[in-house]
């Protein structure tokens, strides 16, 4: 119960602070309401841990790519390449403005990226994070 | 090899017209699926479906989870279509099924096209970075045109 109340609140402050709805904005409320369920000590989340996510070497995935980085080059405003050669688009959401919108889209490359990178999939708190983070980028 | 493929260009285009138009010695039919096109396009060039025989596309498709070193997963229904469209378009070659290829690149008829000395000096003088970016030597490849060399 304690934690529906949690996620109720979470999805309120989203209702009432976000001023820009939006495919992205209703995308980071559903996962603020599975970050709430996951952790009851849930509070919001944070762009400078989604730039530590961005930019840390894990070496726990496949060891083509240890970081991000590996692929979308040390800055999210500048343009990436995949390891065949293919240039990635900048994932900061300045710079592609249609980043994070289709929730698809979305879900299967947090999917992808995330085993191969860290070895496992993301959490809900590391996928709000790092949307959070490419949001201010 | 490089008639195998172009028997299998007649064999899916079907009428004169198509196997006149992808007559010349390197070319294949293009993909025709716009799901294929996608989400084979996403990481790298999209190869065409002749290009390795049916049993390398069903091992490929069966081990996404590691794709040459990436985690390259898609929902089960895409996979499955997929799977069968490139099974359908695969081009021809006796293989062995434990062990079929999965390197486009390390096919002997790949690699005498693409004399190490000749495709290095391509690279350097284009600023290409790798051999998977078909298009930025030959300028047909999306249409399945590689007879340009």
């Amino acid at each position: 119960m304690k934690r529906l109340l949690l996620v109720g609140a979470a999805l309120a402050l989203v209702a009432t602070t976000n001023v820009q709805a939006g495919p992205r904005e209703d995308i980071v409320a559903l996962l603020m309401a599975e970050a709430s369920a996951e952790d009851a000590a849930f509070a919001g989340f944070s762009g400078e841990r989604g730039q530590i996510l961005f930019s840390s070497n894990f070496n726990t995935g496949k060891p083509e790519t240890p970081s991000c980085t590996s692929c979308h080059s040390t800055s999210p405003q500048n343009m990436g390449e995949t390891r065949a050669g293919k240039p990635i688009e900048p994932i900061a959401v300045s710079k592609t403005p249609e980043r994070f919108t289709d929730p698809e889209k979305v879900e299967k490359w947090f999917r992808r990226n995330c085993r191969s990178v860290i070895g496992r999939e993301c959490t809900a708190l590391e996928k709000g994070d790092f949307i959070t983070y490419m949001m201010s980028q | 090899m490089r008639i195998i493929f172009v028997l299998a260009a007649a064999a899916v285009g079907g009428i004169l017209a198509v196997t006149t138009a992808f007559g010349g010695d390197d070319n294949v039919p293009p993909i025709s699926d716009a799901v294929v096109q996608e989400e084979c396009s996403a990481c790298h060039f999209a190869f065409q479906p002749a290009f390795l025989p049916a049993e390398s596309w069903s091992k490929m498709m069966g081990g996404l989870e590691d794709h040459f070193g990436e985690d390259a997963s898609l929902s089960e229904t895409v996979r499955d279509n997929i799977e069968a469209y490139l099974v359908a378009n695969a081009g021809r070659g006796n293989v062995d099924p434990q062990n079929p290829p999965l390197r486009i690149t390390e096919l002997r008829w790949f690699k005498s096209e693409h004399s190490e000395r000749e495709a290095q000096r391509m690279m350097e003088r284009l600023d290409v970075k790798s051999l998977l970016s078909c298009g930025a030597c030959h300028q047909g490849a999306e249409r399945g045109i590689y007879d340009d060399d």
